[in-house]
């Protein structure tokens, strides 16, 4: 029996070091690719916002969650299951803005950045800036427009790694012509 | 512990990226443009692989021969890797292996069949990489190649390099 749950989560964690290490061979081909630290962010932030807007059907398909109510809601949702289901990791919601627009999630680890130790030559690299463009992609995809961004960073020796969300419209779907 | 599908989007998204880039550059692509890209793709495939096999074999004892490391690879290594073992490995005994997979896990939300063919070769670059790098690693150099006839079944060649 017990043979069995090694195998199990020794097969999740070979997954997981797959798709860290793929990470860290596309975040150090951009490098190469690309002149500067700046460039290589919004790269990162613009591939994972295509991986956003697909990934999002995988989710809604896989944890039968139903709409959100309000900002809040989305928060915990995020935090709570979209995290947990797809990085194994449950951040925590916490600096809510006074007018409840703007949240940050800390994560106490992340797990893109394991075995990554940043050169000094690219100290404005923000490494895992992927996700940030995959939670505006997904969210867009449910009619909402919202900004992430890092705000800490373990990499660049911050204590933890903060990602700020802040919601800035709801997006109108766009209906088909009519017969008018 | 990442989740399997994050691999699946983030290496269809290498792949369209590596794509587009070479196009944008360009203009439009040839097969010269393409051989870039599949170079590209298999060489990013190949980092990953020694990383991989360097922290499988961690603990393991040392291989008795090449078919020995080849079996391992076929079995453990490709199980962990692409979630099922190669369902035939055949050698010539003289340095060159066939592996089959008959559902080759990067292939089986292209098409199956004969829809996409021509697309298959891109998304196979990396993963060809990915043996490429475990056998390196583990003291083999190798030439990698893959084909498709029937997605999502296909063949992966290893050619050992003798010095």
């Amino acid at each position: 029996m017990s043979r069995q749950s090694n195998r199990t989560t020794d097969s999740k964690k070979m997954n997981s070091e797959l798709f860290t290490l793929t990470y860290g061979a596309l975040v150090t081909q951009l490098c190469k690719d690309y002149e500067n630290d700046e460039e290589v962010n919004k790269q990162l932030d613009k591939m994972g916002y295509n991986i956003g807007v697909r990934l999002i059907e995988d989710f809604l398909a896989r944890s039968s969650i139903g709409r959100c109510q309000d900002f809040r809601e989305t928060a915990d949702v995020i935090a709570k299951v979209a995290f947990k289901m797809y990085l194994g990791i449950t951040p925590s919601v916490t600096n809510w803005s006074p007018a409840g627009d703007e949240f940050s999630l800390i994560l106490e680890n992340n797990p893109l950045v394991d075995f990554v130790e940043l050169p000094d030559n690219h100290s404005t690299l923000i490494y895992s800036n992927l996700l940030c463009g995959v939670l505006r992609g997904a969210l867009e995809m449910v009619q909402m427009a919202v900004d992430v961004r890092f705000a800490q960073d373990t990499l660049r020796g911050d204590n933890v790694t903060e990602i700020r969300m802040k919601f800035i419209k709801r997006i109108e779907e766009n209906l088909p012509a009519g017969d008018d | 512990m990442a989740d399997e599908s994050l691999f699946d989007f983030l290496h269809m998204e290498i792949v369209s990226h590596v794509y587009k880039e070479q196009q944008n550059s360009k203009g439009e692509m040839d097969n010269k443009d393409r051989a870039v890209c599949v170079s590209v793709l298999e060489s990013m495939g190949f980092r990953v692989g020694q990383g991989l096999i360097e922290r499988l074999t961690r603990d393991s004892p040392s291989f008795k021969d090449e078919l020995d490391v080849m079996k391992f690879v076929c079995k453990d290594f490709w199980t962990k890797v692409f979630r099922r073992q190669v369902d035939n490995l055949r050698t010539n005994h003289q340095g060159t292996y066939v592996l089959q997979d008959n559902k080759f896990s990067l292939l089986t939300q292209l098409s199956s069949g004969k829809q996409y063919l021509d697309q298959a070769p891109k998304y196979l670059a990396f993963s060809c990489g990915i043996v490429r790098g475990a056998l390196s690693n583990l003291g083999m150099d190798s030439v990698v190649t893959a084909e498709v006839s029937v997605m999502p079944s296909c063949k992966f060649q290893v050619v050992i390099q003798k010095l």
